[in-house]
This record gives structure tokens, sequence and C-alpha cells, in this order.
């Protein structure tokens, strides 16, 4: 077991604890807006985490680049189309749930 | 590293079973749209690892790409048709 492979398994179970944090966030938080919230960050992040220890685990070749591609790509796409919901819901009109009210 | 990646994808395929449950259940249809997009990202990664396990990497990860840019289409596209006049009167 060399350094390379712990740091990549280190990578890859950082990201595992995020995108666990974001899934039990879309259930158990009370509102869209918050929903959203919880998807949006800690998902892309995981995302990009996981993918960055799989880039430590490949090495120097053209599937390195290709895995980098995607964390680019990740890092662009997964907030701009969280927020193109959010605003989408904002213009049909649902109102976020204020402090005190239930739900 | 092999049983490691494949416990990791094991992990990730109980992972993806915790949105599905505000995707059958979500009050309305803007926590179902994020609960797609959430699986979505989540299978990008899980075909990823089931690249490495089949041995297959440089072809599994073109899929990969294609499947990042269709699933980011979607949810713009979605977002889009859900404000204009046909998609208030389908919500």
């Amino acid at each position: 077991m060399d350094i390379q492979n712990l740091l990549s398994m280190l990578f890859v179970m950082a990201g595992m604890v995020f995108i666990l944090a974001g899934s039990i966030g879309v259930v158990r938080l009370p509102d869209f807006y918050s929903r959203t919230h919880a998807i949006s960050k800690s998902d892309t992040l995981g995302v990009m985490l996981v993918i960055a220890g799989l880039i430590i685990h490949e090495g120097w070749n053209l599937n390195s680049a290709k895995l980098a591609l995607i964390v680019l790509l990740v890092a662009l796409a997964n907030p701009i189309g969280s927020h193109a919901l959010g605003h989408a819901a904002w213009l049909m009109g649902l109102k976020p749930r204020k402090k005190g009210e239930g739900g | 590293m092999n049983a490691f990646f494949l416990t990791s994808a094991i992990l990730l395929t109980a992972i993806i079973l915790i949105p599905t449950y505000r995707l059958v259940k979500g009050p309305t249809v803007y926590d179902r749209l994020i609960a797609v997009n959430a699986v979505a990202t989540k299978t990008l990664v899980l075909i990823v690892l089931i690249g490495y396990l089949f041995g297959r990497i440089d072809m599994f990860i073109d899929i990969t790409l294609a499947y990042a840019i269709l699933g980011f289409i979607g949810s713009l596209t979605l977002a889009k048709y859900i404000t204009t006049k046909a998609g208030r009167e389908d919500a």
C-alpha cells in the first residue's frame, strides 16, 4: 500500500461522507429552498472529491485529463442547474418557509 | 484497490436510495425535480466506479461525460418548461 493509493482512498471516503450528508439533508430539511441548499453545495463538493481521488489513483495520462474535465463540468453544471430550478420555483410563486411556521 | 472500489460502489447505490424517497414523496413538483438532479449527479460517480471494476475505464469515462452533459441539459430544459404556460397547467 503506497502513498498514492492511500491518498486516493482518503479522498474517495471524504467525498462519500459529503454525498451522504447532502442526501440526508434532502430528506430531513423542511422546505424546498433549504433542500436546494443541501443538494447544490455538499453534493457538488462530494462528487468533486471522489473524482479527484480517482485522478490521484490514475496518475498522469489521458484518462486523468478526462476525469479533470468531468470535475470542471460538475463544478459548473450542478450549481447552475440547482439555481435554475430554484429560480423557476420562485417565479412560480412558491414561498419560503418563515421562522415559526409549521411544516 | 479493486475491493475498495466495489465497496464504494455498493455504498453509493445505498446512498442513491435516500433521495428516491423525496422523489416519490415530494409535496411539490420542484422537490421531485431537485431529487432527480441529485440522483443524476450520484449516478455519474457510480458509472466511473463501475468502469474501474470492469477494467474498461477509457470507455466508461466517455459515457460519463455524455451523461453529465445530458443531465445538465435536461435539468435546465425542465426548469425553463415549468415556468411556461403549458408547464403551469401540467404542474
